[in-house]
């Protein structure tokens, strides 16, 4: 079970830690500086910390000693390329590579870069196939001035087969670590888009892109016109019409080891990013999207106007613990799959992202 | 020898004291500057080696002019000042 959170907020790092008396903040970091990503690397131990530094850039820090210090290490950063050229603005999303790549990481930017390091960090390659595919020029921001890959998915059974969501860019699969890559969007749709258009991959927003490590061929995607399920390695796509009670949002997590069951907390919709009837709750699916529970023990059911961002919902490796955090600082921790939940910290500023470590 | 000094809001994040360095241009200014602190370059400028947007660099009291190429002209005595513009909540 998973005893220490770590939480980015708009002004630093906090970590919390489970007691016998619940749930309290036991140190922060970074106080004052905008934390976009973390990430904790199984293999190895290391933590790391992704910062978005208003004036200064984004910076990337590491500790290899579970916390108590950090190191700020190369950040990726575009190729240079002239006066006109990318530079990152924002990581994205930081997951590690496959078990059999010790010192692996993958970094998702904005601009939509994707970023291979294979030295725990210290230096960070552009993956140039994604990059120069002819099919970006139509990626766009979504919330952000320009496309990010928000959601990488290494495939547990073979490192090289990987899936990415960009948001707002589509689904990319790649067979060959990253050589090459094609799109995915059967069965998607982007109802905002012009109709000749609509079911192009390049359009898709993805949201959130999460995979069942233990049934990697079930895929679910929060797409910011719907949630979508996949079943074949996301060669194709089902949309889910039973979630209540929307189907807009940003987060979503699925069960490490039942492909059934995953979790969202909707939205009103994408003009209006607030709980239905200002009412937090968790959409929960545990029969793969034929019905949703709508669960609210220890949600405010009254003038809630909390969003979870897409890497603020994070269940741990027993699939029983989850734990979500708003962009009005509240940090809700749940014990039993989301049937109730606790507020573990209140006054937070606004959350990023959320990892059990 | 151009001097050159940095905001303290900097000093959070790594050690940038008050320099005298050669060069005729805000871009080797800076680049005697990064030399010591390799660090501080990725503070002050993004990937393609432009200004930051939201960093401001002044010579004696003027905003430079090229913020792309950092081509500003400096002559010895000059006083370069990088500091942070005001964004931000």
């Amino acid at each position: 079970m998973g005893d220490r959170l770590l939480v980015g907020t708009k002004k630093g790092l906090f970590e919390l830690r489970r007691t016998p008396g619940g749930w309290s903040i036991a140190g922060t970091r970074f106080i004052g500086d905008p934390i976009s990503m973390l990430l904790h690397d199984a293999r190895d131990g290391a933590l790391y910390a992704a910062e978005a530094l208003g004036h200064f850039g984004v910076k990337l820090q590491r500790s290899r000693d579970g916390g108590e210090s950090w190191q700020e290490i190369p950040a990726p950063a575009f190729p240079k390329s002239g006066t006109d050229g990318p530079s990152v603005s924002y990581l994205f999303c930081l997951e590690t590579g496959g078990a059999d790549q010790p010192g692996w990481l993958w970094c998702g930017t904005i601009p939509g870069g994707l970023f291979l390091s294979q030295d725990h960090g210290e230096s960070w390659t552009l993956n140039q196939a994604l990059w120069d595919l002819p099919q970006r020029k139509d990626w766009m921001g979504g919330g952000f001035d320009d496309a990010g890959v928000a959601s990488i998915c290494i495939d547990p059974r073979r490192s090289d087969h990987m899936t990415i969501g960009v948001s707002t860019g589509g689904v990319w699969i790649t067979d060959d670590g990253g050589a090459s890559w094609r799109g995915s969007a059967e069965g998607m749709y982007a109802d905002y888009f012009p109709p000749e258009r609509r079911h192009d991959p390049e359009v898709q927003d993805i949201h959130r892109l999460v995979q069942c490590p233990a049934a990697p061929d079930t895929l679910w995607v929060q797409h910011h016109n719907g949630v979508f399920r996949s079943t074949d390695a996301a060669r194709s796509w089902q949309e889910v019409t039973t979630i209540r009670p929307a189907k807009f949002g940003f987060a979503l997590a699925v069960h490490p080891r039942d492909p059934d069951t995953a979790w969202f907390v909707p939205g009103v919709k994408d003009e209006c990013r607030v709980p239905v009837d200002a009412r937090l709750v968790v959409a929960r699916t545990r029969d793969g999207a034929r019905s949703f529970d709508v669960l609210t023990a220890g949600l405010p059911q009254s003038h809630a106007y909390d969003l979870v961002y897409r890497h603020a919902l994070a269940v741990d490796d027993s699939g029983t613990r989850l734990a979500m955090g708003s962009t009005t600082g509240h940090l809700w921790v749940s014990e039993n799959g989301g049937d109730a939940w606790t507020l573990a910290a209140g006054h937070l500023p606004p959350i990023s992202c959320v990892r059990f470590a | 020898m151009a001097r050159v000094a940095f905001t303290a809001n900097l000093e959070r994040h790594l050690s940038c004291p008050v320099q005298t360095v050669p060069g005729n241009t805000v871009r080797a200014v800076l680049d005697g500057v990064f030399a010591t602190e390799p660090r501080l370059r990725s503070y002050v400028l993004d990937d393609q080696d432009r200004v930051r947007r939201h960093v401001a660099i002044y010579v004696n009291g003027d905003r430079i002019a090229d913020r792309d190429r950092l081509g500003d002209p400096v002559s010895d005595a000059d006083e370069v000042f990088v500091f942070q513009a005001l964004s931000g909540g």
